[in-house]
């Protein structure tokens, strides 16, 4: 039987593959903040014991990635008047190919790496690895500022499954994790008052990627 | 006879079954439609009538056509008896069984596809050939998908005959490994979708050639040939439907009550697809790959959850 | 005591700054941090290492010597941008590139970030805990954003939102990286470089060598190794002359991170592994900088990939090791005086012809009587010739390369130099010569004291740098070397 950190794991790769295939913003949004409350979880469920550290992780991460980011997000994306579309340069399909092919990986990677101390599941490994690599490749393969964002939230949320379940000794590096979301923060602030609503073409479409060789 | 070989003379009475109350299944699709769409629906035996009567006609070949076009057909539906004499229903045996038959059962789905798309290119009709085309784009996903799911069922039972695989699946495996079986089951559903041409992938009603897929492919059919692709259509719901319902409902009683159970779960698999017809559109044609590299991904997490 | 002010006067001095309304007022605090953050520097130089927050902040000599660059290269900025901030327009005005308008945020954003990035930066000096070492580079990141975005037109917004996505990005990977190294001590050890390099031997080698390349890509990216730089010539080319000055301080530190993880791959006897790839990355920083640099036709953007090829370089010689290690160190210093000089001046060529084009400067010795001949100085500087400090420590890698046997490293090394050469030269040597254009300001016009007089102090050190190194400094890298070196 899986036990319930497992299947928030494996709801997090469900959750990817739903990322990697829509073509909705907004779905997107939802799905990390899905992810978001799901990750909330762990720090309580990894050991089994209500410490204060615990619940005010768990507290400040659900409350951040469940709804605080969510909701920025939608905002900054009704302000800077960006179409709902993901635009992305690699297709749907392929994306989902390359999530095929990156959970291959991450399960390869995860069981040259196996994790010292009991009460890890090893499915966490190959997780981590697959979150974090969904997002890298969204982060490169999006047009869009905020799918940027949004798969920048998710290589987070691998890195935080990472360090909630494995680290559960070590609250103070978890706690750590939360800084990163300050970035999240920056880039939305970014997007909603700059009103930068892709990377390059953010201006004229004839003033593309001014910066290169 | 191999000594691999296992025959099951008392699957016999349950192809007999499948074979007669396949036609049905279209019947109750239509009527779970009709009554969704606040209509009287056509009779349940509709489909027998049809067959009746297409058998009755003489077949008008074009005379562009070659010795392929009237061989589509009848390997077509070759095929899929073939595979029917695998499928267990019920979790009981089907006729055959030896281990690795799940290649062969994938395999004689693709063959029977290809004999339909190359008597479709054999007409050299463009929209024959456009929708010859689809279907093998779609089923290369749709392949992998179903290939991958057996693996995983077949990981989670540690057998490789479908009907040991089958027959293992109980409520205690269920209560082991329930997520890795139920995302299985989802990807063999979103397969079964495709590979019936039920929508969200095709719609089976559609006149409109442009969006066709499968049934353009069949459009210079007609008489007994036509009859058996729609035949060969409803052994095809019946066989894959014994399978999925087979991993899904995993109550395992003597052997009667369990086919009975089997018969009785793709009766209501109907009854789903029924609804889902009626109550969501056809994906856009550039969605279809989406959600079977989706179903994909699906039976490849389940295979990554076993191997763990 | 000074080795705390080093981040709290800065920092109390960056919040200042933020609420201080008079200009005047607010750069000469700036100038006077900058004095105070060098004279703490100095004096924390001399005094012996002490223990603070149980361990977790400590100067020891590694820090002490990149806590002095840093406190040079910002003491140059500092008067620098006193007088820049100054001579900037205010308001409205046209960009020079394309003509649109634009104007410049706040100057009380830049000048407060400017102070927190100074202080970001010395904690990060400081950190002896791997953990605290990537909370003080996630703040570096964080306070300098904002500078990069100074003049507010769309390519510096371009290049910001680079900057921030990539480093973060790096920064996230380098979590995960400390999330694995402190998973490899079986989630017990403390982050505390002591406490870690006691547990090296029982640390679990797999995660330890899957730690070490999540925070080289991660802090690798920071400080510019190909191909995780591709940040770095746009913030150069699209901020301030200031801004690219403090980078180089930014790189530098992000080194010392990756060289504070060594220190633990090295107590763990894995030290030949992370050796590899940090030749490797040198390498392929040297060589992509290389390509880049020939045929470069925008000057700041040159000295940008000039950066990422002395990157290069440092990882190069680290990865050597041994020697190597010393001459890391001294090119360290050598580069980041001569990057300093060469951006300072880049700005003044940029405020004189209002180009970036390497083709639209011509004559730079008779239309910039200060400032050119020093360009051509640190032209040689940055290229490694003698007497300056750069072509010691460029020798002392190749030996070290040489002494330990790899004499194809080493000749790769020495063609990617000479591929680099040539294109800084090339370009360089271009702009200095030749008769000024019409777009050159008129001969005899005076260059303010505050542009000139920083970069040739730089200079002047760099130069002293090659022929004679302080007997307190030398000591100081010697330990240094043996400490990052782990021998």
């Amino acid at each position: 039987m899986l036990s319930l950190v497992e299947l928030i794991l494996v709801g997090l790769v469900l959750t990817n593959l739903v990322l990697l295939g829509t073509s909705r913003i907004g779905l997107c949004i939802r799905m990390v903040a899905f992810q978001g409350v799901g990750l909330a979880l762990l720090p309580l469920l990894g050991h089994g014991e209500f410490t204060p550290t615990a619940l005010f992780i768990s507290g400040a991460t659900a409350l951040l990635k469940g709804w605080i980011f969510p909701l920025l997000l939608f905002r900054s994306l009704e302000s800077a008047h960006v179409r709902a579309e993901v635009e992305p340069y690699v297709g749907y399909s392929n994306s989902l190919l390359f999530g095929v092919a990156a959970l291959a990986i991450s399960v390869w990677l995860g069981s040259r790496m196996p994790l010292p101390g009991s009460g890890v599941p090893q499915l966490l490994t190959p997780v981590a690895f697959f979150t974090i690599l969904v997002g890298l490749f969204g982060i490169v393969t999006r047009r869009k500022a905020v799918s940027q964002v949004v798969n920048y939230l998710v290589l987070e949320n691998g890195i935080f499954a990472f360090g909630a379940v494995a680290l559960h000794k070590a609250q103070f590096l978890v706690e750590m994790g939360i800084l990163l979301d300050v970035f999240v923060a920056v880039f939305v602030m970014g997007i909603a008052i700059f009103r930068i609503n892709r990377e390059f073409d953010h201006i004229d479409a004839d003033r593309l990627a001014l910066l290169k060789e | 006879m191999p000594a691999f070989l296992t025959i099951h003379w008392d699957a016999l009475g349950r192809i007999l079954a499948g074979l007669v109350l396949c036609p049905l299944l279209f019947g109750v699709i239509n009527r779970v439609k009709a009554k969704f769409a606040g209509r009287q629906g056509q009779p349940l035996l509709q489909t027998y009538f049809d067959l009746a009567r297409l058998l009755r006609k003489g077949a008008v070949y074009s005379s562009t056509t070659s010795w392929v076009f009237p061989l589509g057909p009848m390997l077509g539906l070759g095929c899929t008896l073939a595979a029917l004499t695998l499928a267990p229903l019920g979790g009981q045996p089907g006729l055959f069984s030896f281990e690795g038959d799940l290649f062969l059962f994938a395999g004689l789905m693709s063959l029977g596809r290809f004999a339909t798309a190359a008597a479709a290119l054999d007409t050299g009709s463009s929209f024959e050939g456009m929708g010859a085309s689809r279907e093998m784009q779609f089923a290369v996903p749709a392949e992998l998908a179903q290939i991958l799911g057996f693996v995983a069922l077949a990981q989670a039972t540690g057998a490789y005959s479908l009907a040991e695989m089958l027959a293992r699946l109980d409520l205690a495996r269920w209560q082991i490994f329930g997520p890795v079986l139920a995302l299985t089951a989802t990807a063999l559903f979103l397969v079964l979708l495709a590979e019936t041409c039920r929508i969200p992938v095709d719609d089976p009603n559609t006149h409109l050639e442009l969006t066709m897929i499968h049934e353009v492919m069949v459009l210079d059919h007609s008489g007994p040939d036509f009859a058996f692709i729609l035949y060969g259509q409803g052994v095809k719901i019946w066989t894959l439907g014994a399978i999925l319902t087979g991993v899904l409902i995993p109550a395992r009683g003597d052997a009667l009550s369990a086919a009975a159970l089997g018969a009785a779960g793709i009766f209501g698999l109907a009854l789903i697809i029924g609804i889902a017809e009626s109550s969501m559109a056809r994906l856009k044609l550039l969605l279809v790959p989406r959600l079977l590299v989706g179903a994909t991904a699906l039976s490849c997490l389940a295979l990554i959850l076993l191997l763990r | 005591m000074p080795v705390r002010l080093t981040i709290l006067a800065p920092a109390a001095a960056g919040a200042a700054a933020f609420v201080i309304p008079d200009n005047r007022v607010r750069r000469r605090l700036m100038v006077v941090t900058a004095i105070a953050h060098l004279v703490f520097t100095l004096m924390a130089f001399r005094a012996p290492a002490r223990q603070m927050f149980d361990g977790a902040l400590q100067l020891d000599d590694p820090g002490r010597l990149f806590l002095l660059i840093t406190s040079v290269l910002f003491a140059a900025a500092a008067f620098y941008t006193a007088g820049y901030l100054k001579r900037e327009a205010k308001g409205q005005r046209q960009d020079m590139v394309e003509g649109r308008i634009f104007s410049n945020s706040p100057e009380a954003r830049f000048t407060g970030c400017l102070l927190l990035f100074l202080a970001a930066m010395s904690f990060v000096c400081l950190a002896q805990n791997l953990g605290l070492l990537w909370v003080g580079v996630e703040a570096t990141t964080l306070a300098s954003a904002p500078l990069v975005y100074f003049h507010r037109h769309h390519r510096s917004l371009e290049a910001t939102w680079k900057y921030l996505l990539l480093c973060s990005v790096g920064i996230a990977l380098a979590l995960f990286g400390t999330y694995m190294l402190a998973l490899s001590g079986g989630g017990e050890v403390s982050l505390g470089l002591p406490a870690l390099m006691a547990a090296g031997p029982t640390l679990n080698p797999v995660l330890l060598k899957a730690a070490f390349v999540f925070l080289l890509v991660g802090y690798g990216t920071k400080m510019g190794l190909a191909p995780m730089h591709t940040w770095l010539p746009d913030v150069y080319s699209e901020s301030p002359s200031v801004v690219a000055l403090l980078s180089t301080c930014l790189l530098n530190v992000s080194f010392l991170a990756i060289l504070r993880v060594r220190q633990v791959l090295c107590a763990a006897g894995q030290a030949d592994f992370g050796n590899t790839l940090l030749v490797f990355l040198g390498l392929t920083s040297m060589g992509w900088a290389a390509v880049f640099l020939l045929r470069q036709t925008d000057y700041k953007r040159l000295l940008a990939y000039s950066s990422v090829e002395h990157m290069g370089i440092l990882a190069f010689g680290a990865g050597i090791g041994g020697a190597g290690m010393f001459g890391s160190l001294m090119h360290l210093l050598v580069h980041g005086v001569v990057k300093g000089a060469m951006f300072l001046l880049a700005g003044n060529i940029l405020a004189a012809y209002m180009t970036k084009n390497v083709s639209g400067v011509r004559g730079l010795l008779r239309a910039l009587p200060f400032s050119g001949p020093l360009w051509v100085a640190g032209l040689l500087a940055l290229t490694g010739m003698p007497p300056f400090g750069a072509f010691v420590s460029e020798l002392t890698i190749l030996r070290a390369a040489l002494s330990e046997q790899r004499y194809v490293l080493a000749g790769i090394f020495l063609l990617l130099l000479a591929m680099a050469f040539i294109g800084i030269t090339t370009a360089g040597m271009r702009m200095a010569q030749g008769q000024p254009g019409a777009n050159a300001p008129e001969a005899g016009k005076r260059e303010p004291w505050s542009a000139t007089l920083p970069p040739l102090a730089l200079l002047l050190a760099a130069l002293l740098l090659g022929l004679y190194y302080p007997v307190p400094l030398s000591d100081v890298m010697t330990t240094a070397a043996r400490i990052t070196g782990g021998f």
